[in-house]
């Protein structure tokens, strides 16, 4: 799936030790598997139960996921920035897939 | 309406004692398992109160899109950290909302997101220190339309 998360950092170069916010979108239906259809039927769980972001591959904030996340889930979180490289957020899907996305920090 | 109201009235009345009868069980406050999870989080350790700033509108028109900050009081450093939040529902149909996971790395321990409440309940937040202790808060929030969808 292609799907393209909207990842946003407050600043794109920190000096060593400030703390960078992160805030990140991303378009999933985040189906809570309480739902019925209109047949009656139980409209089968798909949520994103798992975040994790790395900065220079070391992970700085995970979060999991439970069915009361709202739908296009939003998250912002912090870290500190202690060196430069790429900050990759990954999602993981009920299915086993992921959905990734890519910005960047320089840190002086 | 007199009679629906009686019939409820006669269910309930039923299922209670049937319940007493049957189980004996210590009565809680939580219609779902959030109790059950805090025990499981802190491995039947009793958290303290204080520490975690927990932000929720007072009225949530649209329960389906809650924003919630959970801060807990920190100085992050490899000495003393928060490890682990954990968000639980009161009485929504399942108590887990979610986990979250800091580190040293974080430099703070915050985290926003938007969540779905069923009806108007308490918020819980459990945070786990490094040093094995736990802290708690919670806040009430009046949903005005439910979001869980049915």
């Amino acid at each position: 799936m292609a799907v393209k998360p909207r990842i946003k950092l407050d600043k794109k170069e920190a000096k060593k030790g400030d703390i960078v916010e992160v805030k990140a979108l991303v378009s999933h239906v985040m189906e809570s598997g309480q739902r019925r259809d209109n047949a009656g039927n139980t409209v089968p769980r798909k949520i994103l139960n798992k975040f994790v972001c790395t900065v220079n591959g070391k992970q700085v904030f995970a979060a999991d996921f439970e069915p009361a996340i709202s739908a296009n889930p939003y998250i912002q979180f912090k870290f500190r920035a202690e060196e430069s490289g790429p900050v990759v957020l990954t999602w993981t899907d009920d299915d086993g897939s992921t959905i990734v996305g890519e910005e960047s920090i320089k840190v002086s | 309406m007199t009679l629906i109201f009686n019939r409820r009235q006669a269910l309930a009345l039923g299922a209670g004692a049937v319940g007493a009868m049957a189980l004996g069980a210590p009565q809680t406050l939580a219609k779902n398992d959030s109790e059950e999870a805090i025990r499981k989080f802190t491995g039947g350790k009793t958290p303290a109160q204080g520490k975690i700033k927990l932000e929720l509108p007072e009225i949530a028109e649209n329960g389906n899109t809650v924003p919630m900050t959970v801060t807990v009081e920190s100085p992050m450093t490899a000495q003393s950290h928060v490890t682990d939040v954990l968000v639980l529902a009161s009485e929504n149909p399942r108590s887990g909302i979610a986990t979250f996971h800091f580190s040293p790395a974080s430099g703070v321990a915050e985290a926003n997101t938007r969540i779905r409440l069923a009806s108007t309940q308490d918020v819980i937040a459990v945070a786990k220190m490094n040093d094995g202790s736990f802290y708690m808060a919670s806040k009430q929030v009046k949903v005005t339309i439910g979001g869980c969808g049915g």
